[in-house]
């Protein structure tokens, strides 16, 4: 419960200060770019824009798909998310194969460690919440779970 | 101004104008100062759990301190159509004892673990009375992980309580009765009625429980107990009445002795002559439950020996304590040093000393024997007497600052004292008849004395009246002052008959959140959704079964035929906190399921008719929780209808 207040009471003051920056750079006139605009109009970093909300804070670098990274993940895909995701249908939540085309890989990963936050806050998760009317749940995973559930994620999408 | 000190102005506007409306009420119960001193701003916590036994509800009730708010009730000696404990395969076999299953008793005294004489947080112990039996609970989860029976007892009152660093939890058995059991005339009591003391291990590790021994007395009744901290550690004390061993009329025919005892038991002695061989083994068939919360399932097993002690045999294992006049309760000082029995029927509280105790034992001061038991000399062993301590005291708490608080039934009130000096410095009513009372780690080594809860028995004219029945209550004095001060009264569930209270902080670390999914090793639990499946042996239809935010799956069922026992395995797939769902089949006679997430359990259906039955999600669990639902089809017996789900 605290923690909820502190979040709430953090965001109000974020969206406040926002609201000040937003005045004082219409009035200096400095040039803001449709992303930009949006991201204050959400309380967001550019940064948070394109890659979400959460943990993962800066890019990471992907290489090759790594089969066995694809496996771990695969299992975890199988154990904490599929009862909610399918790839190629519309089931609780939204069909995923494709996802790494239209996600920054920072994206999923925030979204599969901080859902909460996410629906709160990010506009393109809001949207997805209001379509499935369902809150996606943070299934105990960590960092290294999430990164081999993105492999999984790019295996699929590949084909 | 932040969000949080503009709640606090308006709360303390609102006080303000409490206070012009209430003037000239300064000081009394109700008053704005005791509004504020028990106010708990939304999404503030509470300072301490209250941990209440149900009583004859046979649960614990879980309260938050100062608010008074119910969180939880935890059952373990009753059924609980809250989430099914008690009814379920996983669950029934903790209600299972040697007489067979035993949907709801009395249960009397929670006890929490200790280190070091301070309440841990680790687990917390309870007693069934009536049927003899120990409890604990897990503090991590708040639920019930184990129950053992206690043979060759009856009534067992003086019952969990813990030794300094939960070497064992003691039972004793309130009343006497022929051991082993056997067809005896009653009225042939003072030859084959015996009581039992017995010493329950826990594991320190896992806190498993098993009755390491037991102690043959005298047949009176044995009451409450309490164990020795600092310097009587290796002591535990227990209070006894009927010395007079009458077996009718006990009311009369009990309160002829002057004195009754408080037995004395050098635990640490009883370990030595368990090592030399001193003990005899008994045959008892008892129960022994454990709740594993890898397979969510409860096993009984069932022990056959019992290891007894003879005091005849251990010479300097039990002293008698004579105290007047049918002591009730028995309580410990944080020191150690002093130990204070409350008689229902005496006129003061005696006060033994442990040290003039040992002394007392050295010099061989006994004024007689009873059954190879010495009894000491009165004047050699007591420290001090209370005076005018209220009528019928009972029961006494520390504050950890010198001070005791004794809870006198007769005349409903708190009378607080000082050790050393005897003397009585404040006194405050209650309303009506309090039995225990309780402060927050005040029969520990470290009292956190902020405050004493009075747990009471009667709420005539108290509060809106509910038929025949009213509610009983707690009520919360603050002692942080030289007077106390009613603050709040709230009423109970059950009969609060008596509770613990431990600093919330110290809880809060440990709570357990999910049951994680990778370790469910149910023997029916799925670990992903593709695993869901309808398996048929013979008239066996086993459906394992995953639910989730908001689907079942299979979620349609055919081929199940009239005759079929139809097991639902549900196992809750979710890894978030509070996110439990529950399942329903109409018309199922056993009962509905609520299960946490990453746990398993099961419901068992025989349908008895043809038709469609409908299943569904009982437990709120998101937006789209309506439409989480299914449905089973019921053919006759002989139909050729294949199974088929999905
Ligand atoms: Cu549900």
């Amino acid at each position: 419960m605290k923690n909820k207040i502190f979040v709430i009471i953090l965001i109000s003051t974020i969206l406040i200060n926002c609201g000040e920056n937003k005045d004082s750079n219409s009035s200096t006139g400095s040039n803001n770019s449709a992303k930009e605009k949006l991201a204050q109009k959400f309380g967001l970093t550019l940064y948070e824009l394109e890659n979400g909300v959460g943990p993962i804070k800066e890019k990471i670098t992907l290489g090759e798909i790594s089969k066995s990274l694809a496996d771990d993940g695969k299992k975890l895909f199988e154990e904490k998310c599929m009862q909610c995701h399918k790839m190629d249908e519309r089931y609780t939540g939204p069909a995923l194969r494709g996802v790494t085309e239209r996600r920054t890989p920072e994206y999923i990963m925030n979204m599969i460690l901080n859902p909460e936050e996410m629906t709160k806050r990010h506009p393109e998760a809001k949207k997805l919440l209001g379509i499935h009317a369902n809150q996606m749940t943070f299934q105990n995973v960590t960092q290294d779970n999430a990164r081999a559930l993105l492999e999984y994620l790019r295996m699929e999408s590949s084909h | 101004m932040s969000t949080k000190q503009k709640a606090r102005f308006i709360i303390s506007i609102f006080f303000i104008a409490l206070i012009y409306s209430c003037s000239g009420n300064n000081g009394k119960p109700g008053t704005s100062d005791a509004a504020e001193k028990v106010y708990v701003a939304p999404g503030e916590y509470d300072e301490f759990y209250a941990f209440m036994s149900g009583g004859f509800s046979g649960q614990i009730t879980v309260y938050g301190l100062p608010s008074g708010r119910l969180f939880k009730i935890i059952p373990i000696f009753a059924q609980h159509p809250e989430n099914g404990y008690g009814y379920t395969p996983e669950t029934k076999p903790m209600l299972q004892t040697s007489y067979g299953e035993i949907p709801w008793d009395d249960a009397h005294h929670p006890e929490l673990s200790q280190t070091d004489g301070t309440p841990d947080g680790r687990w917390i112990f309870i007693n069934a009375n009536n049927t003899p039996r120990v409890a604990r609970v897990n503090l991590s989860t708040f639920e019930t992980e184990e129950i053992i029976e206690i043979p060759n007892s009856a009534g067992n009152h003086g019952s969990p309580f813990i030794t300094m660093n939960t070497e064992y939890v003691v039972a004793s058995t309130r009343f006497s009765v022929p051991i082993p059991q056997k067809d005896v005339p009653i009225s042939s009591y003072k030859e084959n009625f015996k009581g039992t003391i017995s010493f329950i291990k826990v594991n320190p590790e896992n806190g498993r429980m098993n009755i390491e021994f037991q102690i043959l007395v005298p047949g009176f009744n044995y009451d409450l107990a309490h164990a020795g901290k600092g310097p009587s550690h290796g002591w535990a004390f227990f209070t006894s009445y009927n010395s007079e061993q009458a077996n009718t009329l006990l009311e009369i025919n009990a309160s002829q002795n002057d004195k009754d005892f408080i037995a004395a038991i050098n635990w640490k002695k009883a370990e030595e002559y368990i090592k030399e061989g001193k003990g005899k083994k008994y045959n008892s068939e008892y129960y022994h439950n454990i709740y594993n919360d890898e397979t969510h399932t409860a096993t009984s097993n069932v022990e056959k020996e019992i290891l007894v002690l003879d005091p005849k045999d251990c010479p300097g294992l039990i002293y008698y304590l004579p105290t007047p006049k049918s002591p009730h309760g028995v309580d410990v000082d944080p020191s150690g040093e002093y130990i204070v029995a409350g008689g229902k029927l005496a006129t003061v509280i005696p006060v033994h000393s442990f040290s003039k105790m040992i002394k007392a034992i050295e010099n061989k001061e006994f004024i007689s024997e009873i059954f190879g038991i010495p009894v000491l000399k009165y004047e050699s062993v007591i420290a001090g007497e209370v005076e005018d301590p209220g009528l019928g005291p009972l029961h006494t708490e520390f504050d950890g600052n010198g001070y005791a608080y004794t809870s006198a039934f007769i005349s409903s009130e708190i009378v607080k004292w000082k050790l050393g000096t005897w003397e009585v410095v404040d006194r405050i009513p209650t309303y009506y008849s309090i039995g225990h009372l309780m402060i927050p780690g005040g029969d520990s080594k470290t009292p956190f004395g902020k405050y004493v809860v009075a747990l009471n028995k009667i709420t005539k004219d108290r509060y809106l009246p509910t038929g025949p029945e009213l509610c009983q209550s707690a009520q919360l004095i603050d002692i942080s002052g030289d007077k106390m001060k009613l603050l709040l009264d709230f009423p109970t569930i059950g009969e609060p008959h008596y509770a613990q209270g431990i600093p919330a902080e110290i809880l809060m670390k440990g709570q357990k959140k999910i049951y994680e999914l990778g370790k469910n090793n149910h023997k029916y639990g799925l670990r992903s959704e593709k695993d869901a499946k309808v398996e048929k042996n013979g008239n066996d239809v086993h459906i394992y079964m995953s639910t989730t935010r908001t689907h079942f799956k299979p979620d349609n069922i055919e081929g199940i035929k009239i005759g079929d026992k139809v097991y639902f395995h549900i196992t809750n797939l979710e890894q978030d906190w509070d996110i439990p769902h529950g399942f329903a089949v109409k018309g199922m006679n056993t009962a509905e399921l609520l299960i946490m997430p990453g746990q398993t359990r099961t419901a068992i259906w025989e349908p008895k008719s043809e038709g469609v039955y409908p299943f569904y999600c009982t437990d709120f669990c998101s937006a789209l929780h309506q439409e989480m639902q299914g449905y089973v089809r019921v053919s006759a017996k002989n139909s050729s209808n294949e199974l088929k789900y999905n």
